[in-house]
C-alpha cells in the first residue's frame, strides 16, 4: 500500500509556500496599468436614494472614473444578484425575493449598501474622490431586530414583501405533532436566540477585474469558493457577460467559512470598472467593510418545545423560528434557514412527530447567508439544548436520556419526520467513548474541588447531527434548489507519468491539495509528490460547484474516485495489449499492471508513455490518458458525534473559561487524520465563540453597526480556548464510493450547545448567546428575570 | 513624497513614499512583499507582523517613514538562504498549525520572537503572547502545539551546542 495514501496524516503539499509568504491571495496579485477602487457606501440602515452627482469626484486628482448603477444598466448589466433557492409558503404560495441590486440607484436598505464604485491612479485617491461624491438621502424609518421586523407598523423594507416577510413555510406534520404534545407527560420550552454573527475569514475579501479588449475577455481574479458559480451568477443573472468571455480565477483564498459562496457587488462591479477604462481595476475590503458587507451568519429567534412520556421518552419537537435575512436574500440565504436547517431537528434521536414553523424576515441589516454550519448548528442548538433542558427538569443524568432516545445502530436506513433519510452511524459508541475522554466519572469531584475554591463548575454535551455532501440534485431540484450539486474532476497522466487533478471544488485551508493526491495515491499508485491539484480557475478546471457544506472529499472526492476508476479500466486495455494477455487476466494494484499468475508487468506510467506515444496500441481505444468524471450523490451524509464542554465561572466576574473541550466524531473513513482534527479544532473555536464571545449588534435606535471592528466584535484568541481532546468513531459512509461523510462544519455545529449547556449547568438559569461576563454576572446577581428583559 | 531606506531582508532598499504609507504597504505594494498581509487595520489580527530590529511589530500600525534606517524582516527572510525552513516554519508545518495560511506570516513572526523573548515558555504564556494574532482556521490547537514543539528543539539544539 502507498504509505502516504489513504489515512495517512500526510504534511500538507501546501503549507511550504504559506510559510514562507509565497501564498498568492488576491490581493497578492497586480496586473500592469492597475488602479484601484473604493466604494461609495449607505451610511444609513435604510433611505431613497434622491440623486447622485459624481461631478465633484470625477474633479478628483488621479480619478478615473465614477461609476453607478445607472451607468450599468445603460451598458447592459441589467440583472441582480439572485436567491438560489425556491420557497414555497404554508398556503403554497413562492417567497418574496426581489432581487439584489449591483449597485443602489433607488433605495439603500442596510449600512454598507453599496451606491457607487471610484476608481483612481491610487488607493488613496480612490478614497478622497469617494469623500467629494454627492449622493443625496431621504432617511426612511428603519427595523433591525429579527423579532420586530414582522410586526405591525414595522418599516416595511420591499414593495414585493408585505409585513417584511420573505417566506412563512413549515415543515413536518402539525396534526400529528399536537396529538404528541397533548398526550404528553411534561413539555421543556425554551426561548432560544441564535446570535448573529460575522464570519470573519482573516482574508479580507478582494476582487481584481482585469479587461482584455482585444479579446473582449473579462478576467476577474476573487475571493471565491465557488468560482464556476460565480462566474454563472455573473454571467445568467447578472448580465455582465456571457459565460465563454468570464474567466474567474479564486487563487490562494484566505479562509472562507461560507462568507465567499456569495457573489458580491464588488465583484462585478471591478469587473465592468476594468471594462470601462480598459484598466485591471483591483479593490480590496478593509476590516469594518467584511463587517458591514460580509454575508452574517445565524440571527434566529425561536420559541421551541420538547414533548416527553413519563418515562422519559420524547414524543414530539415542535419550534417557531423567525430567521433574519437582512436587507434581501442570496444564493443560499433562503435555503439555511429551512431546509439546511429544519430537517435536522430530528438530532440523533427517535422523534416521532417533529413540526417547524420558519418566517424569513428583511431587515435593515447586512444580508445573512450561510456560515460555517449554515442552518445546521440552528438546528443542533435548538434540540440539544431542548435535550439538555428535558434532562434537567426529568431529573434525569444528560447522557442516560440521550442513550435512551438515540436512534440505534441496527435502525438504519433511518427516515426521520423531517424528509432526512440517515444511512448509518453509531450514536452511543460516540457518547461512551466522550464520556471516557472527558472523564466523565470525575464530574463530581472536579465539580466539588471547584466550588471549594468559590467557584461554579458546569458540564454540557451537544450529541449532533448535520446533513453534508451537498447534496442529490434531483432531492436539491424537488425541494427548491435553483442548481444541481454534483461535482466534477479531471485526472490527467503526463506522457511521463505524473498526475494532474483538475477539480470544481475549491480549497481555501482545507488542504485538498493534500488529500486529493493521497485518494491519486491510493487509487492510481502515484506518489503525492507527483500529483498536481489544480484548483479555483474557470479555464482550468471543469464546471463545478465549488466548496461548502463539507461536500469537497465526498461529492467532488467521488468524483476523483470514478474518474480514477476509468483511468484503470483504460490503461488495463492499453497493458493487456502490450502484455499480450487477455484483458480478463490484467490485475491492477499499487500502480501496477499484472498478469495473472506470471511475472509480467507494466507501471501505470509506463502505461501512460504508451498511451501518449502509441506506436504498439490496442485497436479502437483512443490515444492519451485523461479521465472526466462528474458525480452526482446519492444521499446527504451525516456526520455526527458528541461534544462535551467543562466550564468554570468566576462568580465575582462572570468570566466563562472552558476548563476541557471534548469532541468525538463520526466522520466515516478518514483519508488524512491530521487535517480532520484541525478541521475540527478549527469547528470548535467558531462555535465557542458564539458561545461565549462573538455577536453582531446593530444599535435599534441607528440602525448602525456597533461591532464594526475587532476592537468591538470580540473574536476567539488562543488565550480564551484550551487546547482539545479529540476522538474518532468510524462507520464508513454507504451512500459514496470513499465512505466519508465531511469534518468541515462539525466543530461550529456541535460546540455552542455543548458549551451553553455547560454554562447553564454551572449556573442553574437560562441565558442566551453569546454568555459574555456581564451576562452571566448579571444572571448570578439578579436571577433570570433580569437577563429576559435585556 | 518623502524618500526612505532601509534593510529588508538583508538587502538594502529605499524608495519614495507618501508619508501616510504604512510599513505593510511599503513592503507589499513598493517592495512586492506579499507575504506580509493586512487582515484588520486596527492592529488587532496581527497578520502583518514583521520583525523590526529583531523585534516583532505590527507593520499596518507603523509608518514606513518611521523604520527608516532599521533593520526589517518579514516572512520571506526567515528561511535560510538555500531555502531551508526555519525551525519555526518547520514546526508549523509538522503540527498542521495552518490551514488557510493568512494569519501565517504574523502567526510566525510573532512565535520566534516569542522564544526570543521567553526560551521556554509554558502553553499559557504562548497563549498569552498570541493575544495579538487572530487565527480563524485552526482554533489555535495546532499552533500552540507548533511553537511549544520548537521551543523544545531549540533548546535541544542549544543545550547540544553548549
Amino acid at each position: 500500500m502507498a504509505p502516504d495514501g489513504i489515512g495517512a496524516p500526510l504534511r500538507r503539499k501546501e503549507d511550504k509556500r504559506f510559510l514562507t509568504g509565497q501564498g498568492r491571495y488576491v490581493d497578492d496579485f497586480n496586473r500592469p496599468g492597475q488602479a484601484y477602487a473604493y466604494i461609495a457606501r449607505s451610511p444609513f440602515p435604510h433611505a431613497g436614494i434622491t440623486g447622485i452627482d459624481k461631478a465633484s469626484a470625477e474633479a478628483m486628482p488621479g480619478v478615473l472614473g465614477v461609476f453607478t448603477g445607472h451607468d450599468l444598466a445603460a451598458d447592459g448589466v441589467t440583472g441582480a444578484l439572485p436567491a438560489g433557492w425556491m420557497i414555497h409558503n404554508r398556503d403554497g404560495s413562492g417567497m418574496r425575493t426581489p432581487g439584489h441590486p449591483i449597485l443602489q440607484t433607488e433605495r439603500v436598505r442596510y449600512v454598507g449598501d453599496p451606491v457607487a464604485i471610484v476608481v483612481a491612479e491610487t488607493l488613496a485617491q480612490a478614497k478622497d474622490a469617494a469623500e467629494r461624491l454627492e449622493i443625496g438621502y431621504d432617511e426612511l424609518p428603519h427595523v433591525v431586530g429579527t423579532a420586530d421586523a414582522a410586526a405591525d407598523g414595522a418599516p416595511q423594507l420591499h414593495d414585493e414583501a408585505p409585513n417584511n416577510t420573505a417566506f412563512f413555510w413549515s415543515l413536518g406534520d402539525k396534526d400529528k405533532t399536537e396529538a404528541a404534545f397533548a398526550d404528553a407527560a411534561h413539555v421543556t420550552t425554551l426561548d432560544i436566540v441564535n446570535n448573529r454573527l460575522a464570519p470573519n475569514a482573516m482574508e479580507p475579501r478582494a476582487a481584481l477585474g482585469d479587461y482584455d479588449p482585444g479579446m473582449d475577455q473579462y478576467t476577474l481574479y476573487t475571493t471565491s469558493q465557488n468560482p464556476h458559480v460565480a462566474r454563472l451568477v455573473m454571467s445568467a443573472f447578472v448580465s455582465l457577460a456571457p459565460e465563454h468571455k468570464l474567466r474567474v480565477v479564486a487563487p490562494d483564498v484566505g479562509g472562507g467559512f461560507g462568507s465567499k459562496i456569495y457573489v458580491y457587488s464588488e465583484e462585478v462591479a471591478c469587473a465592468y470598472a476594468s471594462m470601462k477604462l480598459r484598466r485591471p481595476v483591483k479593490w480590496t475590503a478593509e476590516r469594518t467593510e467584511s463587517f458591514m458587507t460580509d454575508a452574517h451568519g445565524r440571527d434566529h429567534v425561536s420559541k421551541a418545545e420538547l414533548a416527553t412520556d413519563a418515562d422519559g421518552r420524547i414524543l414530539g419537537l415542535r419550534v417557531r423560528t423567525y430567521a433574519n435575512l437582512g436587507g434581501y436574500a442570496n444564493l443560499f440565504g433562503t435555503a439555511t434557514p429551512t431546509y439546511l436547517y429544519a430537517t435536522l431537528l430530528s438530532g440523533q434521536y427517535i422523534i416521532p412527530a417533529i413540526y417547524a414553523e420558519v418566517d424569513g424576515v428583511y431587515t435593515n441589516t447586512t444580508p445573512v447567508d450561510a456560515y460555517r454550519g449554515a442552518g445546521r448548528p440552528e438546528a443542533t442548538f435548538v434540540v440539544e439544548r431542548l435535550i439538555e433542558r428535558a434532562a434537567r427538569d426529568l431529573k434525569m443524568d444528560p447522557a442516560d436520556f440521550r442513550r435512551k432516545n438515540f436512534i440505534q445502530p441496527d435502525m438504519y436506513p433511518y427516515e426521520t419526520p423531517v424528509l432526512m433519510t440517515y444511512d448509518c452511524g453509531n450514536y452511543p459508541a460516540a457518547l461512551d467513548e466522550a464520556l471516557k475522554l472527558a472523564d466523565h466519572a470525575g464530574f463530581p469531584a472536579r465539580r466539588a474541588e471547584s466550588e471549594a475554591r468559590g467557584k461554579k463548575r458546569g458540564i454540557g454535551f451537544s450529541a449532533y447531527i448535520e446533513a453534508c455532501g451537498i447534496a442529490p440534485s434531483a432531492a436539491v431540484g424537488a425541494l427548491g434548489g435553483g442548481v444541481g450539486l454534483w461535482e466534477s474532476a479531471t485526472l490527467r497522466f503526463t506522457p511521463t507519468g505524473q498526475v494532474i487533478v483538475n477539480t470544481g471544488s475549491h480549497s481555501h485551508g482545507q488542504g485538498h491539495e493534500t488529500t486529493f493526491a493521497q485518494l491519486i495515491t491510493s487509487y492510481l499508485g502515484i506518489p503525492t509528490d507527483q500529483v498536481e491539484v489544480v484548483h479555483g480557475d474557470t479555464d482550468k478546471t471543469p464546471f463545478g460547484m465549488g466548496t461548502y457544506g463539507s461536500r469537497s472529499l465526498a461529492v467532488g472526492g467521488s468524483a476523483i474516485h470514478k474518474a480514477a476508476e476509468k483511468i484503470v479500466a483504460k490503461a488495463k486495455k492499453i497493458a493487456a495489449h502490450l502484455m499480450e494477455a487477455a484483458e480478463v487476466d490484467v490485475e491492477f494494484a499499487d500502480g501496477t499492471f499484472t498478469v495473472k499468475g506470471t511475472d509480467k508487468s507494466k507501471t501505470i506510467q509506463e502505461i501512460a508513455f504508451a498511451a501518449y506515444v502509441p506506436h504498439n496500441y490496442p485497436e479502437g481505444v483512443e490515444p492519451g490518458l485523461e479521465e472526466s468524471a462528474f458525480y452526482d450523490p446519492l444521499n446527504f451524509t451525516f456526520p455526527a458525534g458528541v461534544h462535551i464542554a467543562e466550564v468554570e465561572i468566576d462568580p465575582d466576574t462572570g468570566v466563562v473559561e472552558i476548563v476541557t473541550f471534548t469532541a468525538v466524531d463520526d466522520f466515516g473513513t478518514v483519508i488524512n487524520p491530521m487535517i480532520v482534527e484541525g478541521q475540527v479544532h478549527g469547528g470548535i473555536v467558531q462555535g465557542v465563540g458564539q458561545a461565549l464571545l462573538e455577536n453582531c449588534v446593530y444599535d435599534l435606535e441607528s440602525g448602525q453597526l456597533l461591532t464594526g471592528s475587532y476592537m468591538d466584535y470580540c473574536m476567539p484568541r488562543a488565550d480564551d480556548v484550551p487546547s482539545f481532546k479529540v476522538g474518532m468513531v468510524e462507520t464508513p459512509n454507504p451512500s459514496n464510493p470513499l465512505g466519508v461523510k465531511g469534518c468541515g462544519e462539525a466543530g461550529a455545529i456541535a460546540a455552542p450547545a455543548a458549551v451553553m449547556n455547560a454554562v447553564t449547568d454551572a449556573l442553574g438559569v437560562e441565558i442566551n448567546m453569546p454568555a459574555t461576563p456581564e451576562r452571566v454576572w448579571q444572571a448570578l446577581a439578579t436571577g433570570p428575570a433580569a437577563v429576559a428583559a435585556e | 513624497m518623502v524618500s526612505i531606506s532601509m534593510t529588508v531582508n538583508g538587502k538594502a532598499v529605499s524608495g519614495e513614499v507618501e508619508p501616510r504609507t504604512l510599513l505593510s504597504d511599503f513592503l507589499r505594494v513598493d517592495l512586492g512583499l506579499t507575504g506580509t498581509h493586512v487582515g484588520c487595520d486596527t492592529s488587532q489580527c496581527g497578520a502583518c507582523v514583521v520583525h523590526v530590529n529583531g523585534r516583532s511589530v505590527k507593520s499596518c500600525t507603523v509608518l514606513a517613514v518611521q523604520a527608516r534606517d532599521d533593520e526589517v524582516t518579514t516572512i520571506e527572510g526567515l528561511a535560510a538562504a538555500d531555502g531551508t525552513l526555519h525551525p519555526m516554519q518547520a514546526a508549523f508545518r509538522e503540527h498542521h498549525g495552518l490551514q488557510c495560511g493568512f494569519c501565517t506570516p504574523g502567526m510566525v513572526m510573532s512565535a520566534t520572537d516569542l522564544l526570543q523573548t521567553n526560551p521556554d515558555p509554558t502553553e499559557a504564556e504562548v497563549r498569552d503572547w498570541l493575544e495579538g494574532n487572530i487565527c480563524r482556521c485552526t482554533g489555535y490547537h495546532n499552533i500552540v502545539k507548533a511553537i511549544l514543539s520548537c521551543a523544545a528543539e531549540l533548546r535541544g539544539h542549544k543545550v547540544a551546542a553548549e
